[in-house]
């Protein structure tokens, strides 16, 4: 079974390779006929989804196998006198799981934007943009070596610039664009350093081989210097997800990303581009588990941090995609610190379930904003489930999936995590997660009652979106729902994807009833609180911010951060650069015009000594001929004994 | 006379240098007035060009290396001198880059009415100039080549350039000073050379004899040639300091002359410094080396900072250029064959990315006069594909992975890292700032809403396309399958002989000024 | 006071020969007008004379009988000749001169002035 499965796994490349094909087509071929680019793309990516079923099935049929060896296929790229770079691609368990999900999501979406981008006059660009991103994201998930993960993460990058700047037209859209690329460089010039040193002192960047080395070199404990270069790698190599993961510092930008359209932040800003940072963190796992424990426990206080710090900015949040980007930047959180507190496989559990009922919100936010006729103010909304019962009730359960409510999928994965962080000793975090938990439930209901309960106004007239838009919503509520059942079985998704540090056997964790009472416990306060403020009206929202209304202006306007950063732009980068360009004209120019000054400026005064007159000329020949005389009857050196005289008359 | 790469004298080299100057003297001899015919004709000699030199990039045998396709012939035997032609896997890079970018140059001028006559036949002497110290082996060869590719520059920047922070008199004059003093001082290194290697009473110009007679120049020689070759190759390569004449040079000339300065006269500097300092005078690179490193960083930062400060297009991208000349000069200074690599690549990859920028740049300052950033914007609305081809280009110059830049620069940082960690990684915080500028171009020029006034401007169409079309295909075939660049370059370092050098070199205890 | 040498000598021409040469040269450098730097040139010329003059005289060995060496005077006759021709020509040239800018003042010919 396992040789047919294998076989399979060497057309691994196959599934990147279709998107791109359908990237080449539209962009050259079929980019008039917008029927026609349409249907390529979401042919191509369905059969890519297809490709990606048929590889799960064959990982969990291969069992255990597959997680010990995974199967590689490999090229080589560039090969030069030290640097020596392959491509290929790898399959286990993990990339099986990421080729699922973003697979999965990407024809949801493409599908969905059938519907959504009706008429938009960029049908075809938008969807040569969608082709690429998948190309790229499949190929990321599918890397065998830190270079070419690096090389697809940047193109991923390209693309959210891309779609993000879809409507181009719009300032506000262009510089979210320039934003998202800038602010996700800042963190790829610490994941390049990384990569440079990983190479230099590992000659190898391929993840197996690299792991291999760590494993052997870890046990020579004279090599206790190499401890502390690790550590400095692996806080590099944590900067780019900083970046492209949206963790404090570098979170700024996933909100003003929401400026494309919706589908694409459902696809890129939700599901697959900003998980590419978790993803990363997992695939190098073995680098933090061999360095010092503080970058892990940094990883671990910086999701944290963010979690708290982007479910706070949501409770004051007005825009309806700004509330779930915000979410998504919480929940990015989420995974960070799992990973960072040693719930590897929670933080990957989470990452699937995530993308399903995060993408399912951010549709069916798309479908409300169409129906709304592209409204996007919450306040201006109310009675929706009325008129759109297939988006709300799809709502409902991506609403009770993300508060982490059974049986559905985000309850079993914020379980597995907040238990690890408890058991693997940081009481703090389990905390500050189980209080984040408890905001998240309360905003995203608070998000789910002012837009679908309540009484409709009348000035909306809404109806319920088209087939293409409703159908990937009911797909990915069914997913939202039974997504979180794979942790049930013997063979659970523990079993696959796991971490084992070096000489430890897997060992299958049951879940603990009591830890997921009390996190269940939280979600429910948090929608029972928004009940009572939004539905019931006991307590009146309003009184809340007249009470507090310098922490409400501080967390609506997201604690400055954007302002400061502009601030930090604008005068510290912009005047560096004043005065560097001061210094180039003024001086460095100067001298150089200096120089030209002086020939001008001495030649303005030696050409008086063309007066014209002979008899200068004649008294300075004179003189000339008595000084060199003198010189040589006189004066010292070889010339004095050349006879001046015997030499005017040709005598040696 | 054969055109395989090793049998026998070969004719393919003189005949890549001769087509431009058999179709300028062509174009000499038409009336002014045909400028269509005259465009047609310098398109024809620049293609025999480019096809004959991708026959002898793909003809080269990497196995066997060295240099090919060689040509002899003794000139003035008593002072040594051969015109003697021939290319590796070092100078077969920089040949083909010449000629993609007069082939795109030749296109980027298409819409030149006045004096076509003349811009046409200025144009190809450059270029055949260019090509030729390129496939030079010989030094006299090398330095007459060189001074042919000055004089053409001024004459076309004072009549075709354009007038706006500074005169075009005033840019045209500064850039050929700026660049006739370095050649003195390289002139007069040339000539130590040349006496110190002629000791043994056979005078050579001939760069492989130069090479070997490494044990005639004593330390203290080579420090003082090099630096004098440093001085040279150094403003030609726009090392800070030396490097103001770039901006204002490229600001003030015409489109096609901007390509070919940042194309490829900057990369004659890089290529000289390899195939002259390096290669010859190694001791004295390793003296030079750290100092080197640090005008490099200067470069690559502070160039960067400026080009943030501008508000003219041209301006942008002429601080950039000097940006990313910085790192090739830091690769050169880390003396190591991955580095060296990196650098010539790069070379080959800047040449690409900076014809590509300033054809889409000249295109639209050709389409809406003006260069002020604040001026334009929302150009992707009346011209898609010029907004293609400029986001493209940005991309490629900002080191997306997939263009052939980023590979080499990559490569520079690899081969540096371990040399010079501090610099590198300063080089390596220079691309964010690359992003801010370069996105805040594009941003500034192609997004943003309509503007009414750009409304009757038509998008690049027919020959038009050529130069953006060529460029954008190099750069991404050249970054998806690297090995096609790099092997050849890889084959060059290592059968020149580049690579013993530099292991040699860097075991010399000297290093630095003391 | 060494008087020994108060007789008139070689050194004593050639004195007066340096002195007339000094004269003649002053003239040449700072006369304006053209006629009197010609006739400088003329006394620098008859300096030089006495000089031929007063060599032939004196380092002639007197006691050789050889009475009609008369290297000087010939060189000296060459001269004059020379002077003449020299004069003649000039004078051409100042008339010439003259005749276009109605002017001897050779502060006024400076056409080859910056």
């Amino acid at each position: 079974m396992f040789k047919e499965m294998h076989d399979l796994f060497q057309w691994a490349g196959l599934i990147p390779a279709l998107p791109f094909l359908s990237f080449l087509l539209i962009a050259f071929v079929t980019k008039r006929s917008k029927g026609l680019s349409s249907t390529v793309s979401i042919l191509a990516i369905l059969t890519a989804l297809g490709l990606a079923i048929a590889i799960a099935i064959g990982v969990i049929q291969s069992g255990a196998e597959i997680v010990e060896h995974p199967v590689i296929v490999n090229m080589n790229w560039l090969n030069i006198e030290g640097l020596k770079i392959n491509f290929g691609t790898m399959v286990d368990p993990l990339n099986a799981m990421m080729l699922f999900v973003v697979t999965l999501v990407a024809s949801m979406v493409q599908i969905y934007s059938l519907g959504y981008m009706k008429g938009d006059k960029g049908w075809s660009r938008y969807y040569t943009y969608q082709s690429l991103f998948a190309f790229s994201m499949l190929g990321m998930v599918l890397a065998t070596n830190l270079l070419q993960l690096f090389i697809f993460w940047e193109l991923v990058g390209l693309c959210s610039y891309l779609l993000i700047g879809f409507w181009y037209f719009k300032v506000s859209a262009r510089e979210a664009a320039k934003k998202a690329f800038m602010t996700t460089r800042v963190g790829d010039f610490g994941l390049l350093l990384a990569i440079l040193f990983l190479y230099t002192k590992f000659g190898t960047l391929d993840f197996v081989a690299l792991s291999a080395i760590l494993n052997t070199n870890m046990q020579n404990v004279a090599l206790i210097g190499t401890a502390s270069y690790v550590t400095v790698m692996a806080f590099l190599l944590f900067m780019g997800p900083v970046g492209k993961s949206g963790q404090f510092p570098l979170h700024v930008w996933l909100p003003d990303a929401m400026e494309g359209p919706t589908p694409v932040s459902a696809l890129i800003h939700a599901a697959t581009m900003v998980v590419a940072g978790v993803y990363l963190v997992a695939r190098m796992y073995f680098l933090f588990d061999h360095a010092d424990p503080s970058a892990l426990q940094f990883i671990a206080d910086i999701g944290a941090f963010t979690a708290i710090f982007a479910a706070s900015i949501a409770i004051a949040q007005d825009d309806i995609k700004r509330i779930l980007a915000y979410s998504t930047l919480s929940q990015l959180g989420y995974m960070m610190f799992g990973l960072g507190v040693g719930a590897y496989s929670g933080s990957m559990f989470h990452l699937m379930t995530h993308a399903f009922f995060k993408a399912l919100m951010f549709l069916g936010a798309g479908s409300v904003i169409y129906a709304m006729h592209h409204k996007q103010d919450i306040w201006e909304m109310g009675g929706l489930w009325k008129t759109m019962p297939i988006t709300g009730t799809t709502f409902f359960v991506g609403i009770l999936a993300i508060s982490g409510v059974p049986p559905f999928a985000g309850f079993f994965s914020k379980d597995e995590i907040l238990a690890n962080a408890l058991h693997n000793g940081h009481p703090i975090i389990y905390g500050v997660g189980l209080f984040t938990a408890f905001l998240t439930a309360f905003y995203m209901s608070r998000l789910f009652f002012v837009t679908f309960c309540g009484p409709a106004k009348p000035e909306n007239h809404t109806k319920e979106s088209p087939w293409s838009m409703t159908i990937p919503l009911m797909i990915l509520a069914f997913f939202s729902v039974v997504g979180g059942w794979v942790a049930l079985p013997e063979h659970n998704f523990a079993f696959y994807v796991h971490y084992l540090p070096l000489g430890h056997e897997f060992e299958r964790e049951a879940i603990d009833w009591g830890m997921a009472g009390i996190s269940v416990l939280a979600g429910l306060l948090g929608i029972g609180l928004a009940y009572i403020i939004y539905i019931k009206k006991a307590i009146a929202a309003e009184s809340i911010v007249a009470r507090f209304p310098t922490a409400y202006k501080v967390l609506q306007n997201k604690y400055y951060v954007d302002e400061l950063y502009l601030w930090i732009i604008k005068h510290v980068m912009g005047g560096l650069a004043n005065v560097l360009y001061w210094f180039d004209i003024y001086v460095v120019d100067g001298i150089i015009n200096g120089i030209a000054f002086i020939t001008r400026g001495s030649a303005n005064g030696l050409r008086r000594t063309s007066t014209g007159q002979l008899q200068t000329y004649a008294m300075v020949f004179f003189f000339a001929v008595v000084i060199i005389f003198m010189v040589f009857a006189f004066g010292e050196g070889q010339l004095t004994s050349l006879n001046p005289l015997a030499m005017l008359g040709g005598v040696k | 006379m054969s055109v395989l790469p090793t049998a026998g004298p070969s004719l393919l080299l003189p005949g890549i240098l001769l087509a431009p100057v058999l179709a300028m003297l062509m174009i000499v001899f038409l009336p002014k007035e045909e400028s269509k015919t005259i465009k047609i004709v310098a398109a024809i000699g620049t293609g025999v060009s480019l096809i004959l030199s991708l026959y002898a990039f793909f003809a080269y045998d990497r196995v066997l290396g060295g240099m090919q396709f060689n040509l002899t012939i003794p000139w003035i035997p008593d002072l040594g001198v051969n015109l003697a032609l021939g290319v590796d896997g070092i100078s077969l890079p920089m040949l083909l880059l010449t000629n993609l970018i007069g082939f795109s140059s030749v296109y980027a001028s298409w819409n030149m009415d006045k004096r076509v006559k003349e811009f046409f036949a200025l144009l190809l002497i450059l270029i055949t100039g260019v090509m030729g110290t390129f496939i030079a082996r010989d030094l006299f060869i090398f330095f007459l080549f060189y001074e042919i590719v000055v004089i053409p520059i001024y004459i076309m920047v004072i009549i075709w350039g354009s007038t706006k922070r500074v005169a075009k008199e005033y840019a045209g004059m500064k850039l050929t000073i700026y660049l006739l003093i370095g050649s003195a001082f390289l002139l007069v290194g040339m000539i130590a050379l040349y006496l110190a290697a002629a000791k043994n009473g056979h005078p050579t110009f001939m760069f492989d004899q130069l090479a070997r007679r490494q044990d005639l120049y004593s330390p203290a020689f080579q420090k003082v040639a090099f630096g004098l070759m440093l001085f040279g190759f150094g403003s030609l390569i726009s090392m800070f300091p030396f490097h103001s004449w770039s901006p204002d040079g490229y600001a003030g000339a015409p489109t096609a002359v901007s390509m070919i300065h940042a194309g490829v006269l900057k990369k004659i500097g890089g290529y000289g410094l390899i195939r002259l300092g390096i290669f010859v005078l190694p001791l004295g690179a390793r003296y030079w080396a750290p100092i080197i490193a640090f005008l490099a960083i200067c470069n690559v930062l502070y160039a960067a900072f400026i080009a943030l400060a501008q508000k003219d297009l041209k301006y942008v991208v002429g601080y950039s250029s000097v940006s990313h000349m910085g790192y090739v000069l830091i690769a050169l200074a880390a003396l190591n064959p991955t580095a060296m690599d990196g650098a010539i690549a790069m070379m080959f990859a800047h040449g690409v990315m900076s014809a590509l920028i300033f054809s889409m740049i000249g295109f639209i300052y050709e389409k809406t006069h003006t260069r002020n950033i604040a001026d334009l914007g929302g150009l992707a609305h009346q011209m898609p594909r010029l907004a293609t081809g400029l986001l493209l280009a940005g991309m490629a110059s900002l080191g997306l992975p997939s263009t052939v830049n980023f590979i080499s620069e990559f490569t520079i940082f690899m081969g540096t890292i371990h040399v010079y960690p501090v610099f590198a990684m300063l080089g390596i915080f220079g691309i964010i700032f690359t992003a801010v500028y370069i996105l805040r171009m594009i941003a500034n020029v192609l997004f943003g809403p309509r503007r009414p006034e750009w409304d009757h401007l038509v998008d690049i169409r027919g020959p038009e396309l050529v130069p953006m079309v060529l460029c954008v295909f190099v750069i991404f075939l050249a970054g998806i399958f690297p090995n096609i660049l790099f092997g050849m370059i890889d084959s060059g370092v290592h059968s020149s002989g580049l690579a013993k050098v530099l292991e040699t070199v860097s075991q010399a205890k000297m290093g630095g000024l003391f | 006071m060494n008087l020994s040498n108060l007789s008139v000598g070689l050194s004593t021409y050639l004195l007066v020969g340096a002195m007339l040469f000094c004269l003649g040269l002053y003239g040449v450098f700072a006369k304006r007008n053209i006629i009197a730097i010609l006739m400088s040139i003329e006394l620098m010329l008859n300096a030089v004379n006495i000089n031929f003059v007063a060599f032939n005289r004196f380092i002639w060995n007197q006691k050789i009988d050889v009475h009609y060496i008369l290297t000087g005077h010939v060189a000296a006759l060459f001269v004059i000749v020379v002077a003449a021709a020299e004069v003649a020509v000039g004078l051409a040239l100042v008339i010439t001169i003259y005749r276009n800018r109605q002017s001897t003042n050779v502060d006024e010919f400076n056409w080859l002035k910056w």
